[in-house]
């Protein structure tokens, strides 16, 4: 058992068997599908109102989703806790700026990956609100109750990432 | 009973922390924390995001209509537009691609010590969720409800009952995942 959790992966299938499981326990237990996304939106909320206060509700958006602490903040907490057991349990716990294929690609630059990573993330985190999901929320979740929108956002999803990624890597850098 | 649970706020969010922890730590395991790898997913060389995403949707899907059968559980179906979802679809997959995460994978990688992670793609991921929440009011006025779809889930399109569509898309998904294995990826 404990060989297991050290092991440093486990088959994809597993994983996402493992996955699949958590989904029942989310809708059995708390009545709500597994997302990733709809988090951040509440997280930005809650600094907007840290620092305007209850003026942050005049945003309908944010009257939709409310700037607490709510079950999905918490599941995005613990992925973060559960990330970091798994890998100080596989010995693969290391700090890293630049992957190994960003690298090759782009240099070495810690401010060039910053850079990148941060403008990267505001597109996708804009998106993600934009579809209403992510590959978590759309991607398995929605996908899995054989959700029309979610189907389309997750070959959405793909399509462009796919395109992207080709144009970067293969266009661009050759 | 369900419902009594349901509705304790101090116990949800125990539990949703708890299965983020497993959530996470499967992300971990699985590879898909790691950068390389979901770029290999997007650069069609690697094909574990994949595998680990279908799975999930097999098992998930047989077990969350199961238990929808013996009133167990309900579904939670968003609505969808050609607005909304594609063209939001379109532009996540752009950040998906420069940020190499996604907003689960994300925090699963910041949590195993990937610095531009946290620093960059969380940051950039609050900031972008910020802006949306910012132009929504717009956004919703103008293109966000264009072409709504009409059907909320697949057995409601084809008019059907749900394991109708559960069996062959399942049966599908495995032949797929079968062939991957197959062609070697």
């Amino acid at each position: 058992m404990i060989g297991w959790l050290k092991a440093q992966q486990w088959s994809p299938y597993v994983v996402g068997a493992g996955i699949g499981v958590l989904s029942w326990l989310a809708f059995l237990l708390s009545d709500h599908p597994i997302g990733c996304s709809t988090p951040f939106a509440r997280a930005a909320g809650m600094v907007e109102k840290s620092l305007r206060g209850k003026k942050v509700q005049d945003r309908p958006y944010f009257r939709e989703f409310a700037p607490m602490i709510t079950w999905d903040v918490m599941l995005v907490l613990g992925v973060v806790i559960g990330a970091f057991l798994s890998a100080k349990l596989s010995g693969t716990f290391a700090f890293t700026w630049v992957p190994a294929q960003w690298q090759a690609a782009f240099g070495d630059s810690i401010f060039v990956r910053w850079l990148g990573a941060l403008a990267g993330g505001i597109i996708m985190g804009f998106g993600a609100r934009w579809a209403g999901g992510c590959t978590s929320g759309h991607g398995i979740s929605g996908t899995l109750q054989l959700s029309v929108s979610s189907w389309v956002a997750v070959v959405c999803f793909f399509v462009g990432g796919i395109f992207t990624a080709m144009i970067i890597f293969r266009a661009i850098l050759g | 009973m369900l419902k009594v649970i349901h509705s304790k706020r101090t116990p949800q969010l125990a539990v949703g922390l708890l299965i983020g922890i497993a959530f996470g730590f499967l992300l971990h395991k699985g590879r898909v924390a790691d950068y390389n790898v979901i770029i290999g997913q997007l650069l069609l060389q690697d094909f574990t995001v994949v595998k680990v995403m279908l799975s999930a949707v097999v098992v998930g899907m047989v077990g969350v209509y199961g238990l929808r059968s013996v009133g167990l559980a309900q579904l939670h179906v968003k609505t969808g537009s050609f607005g909304s979802t594609v063209i939001g679809g379109l532009i996540f997959g752009v950040g998906f691609a420069i940020l190499g995460y996604c907003p689960g994978t994300v925090l699963a990688a910041a949590g195993s010590g990937s610095l531009d992670a946290l620093a960059g793609g969380v940051l950039g991921a609050l900031i972008g969720a910020w802006l949306f929440a910012a132009i929504y009011p717009t956004l919703e006025q103008t293109i966000l409800n264009k072409r709504i779809f009409q059907h909320l889930t697949i057995p409601e399109l084809f008019k059907v009952r749900p394991w109708a569509v559960v069996v062959p898309i399942c049966c599908l998904i495995i032949a797929l995942l079968v062939a991957l294995e197959k062609a070697g990826f």
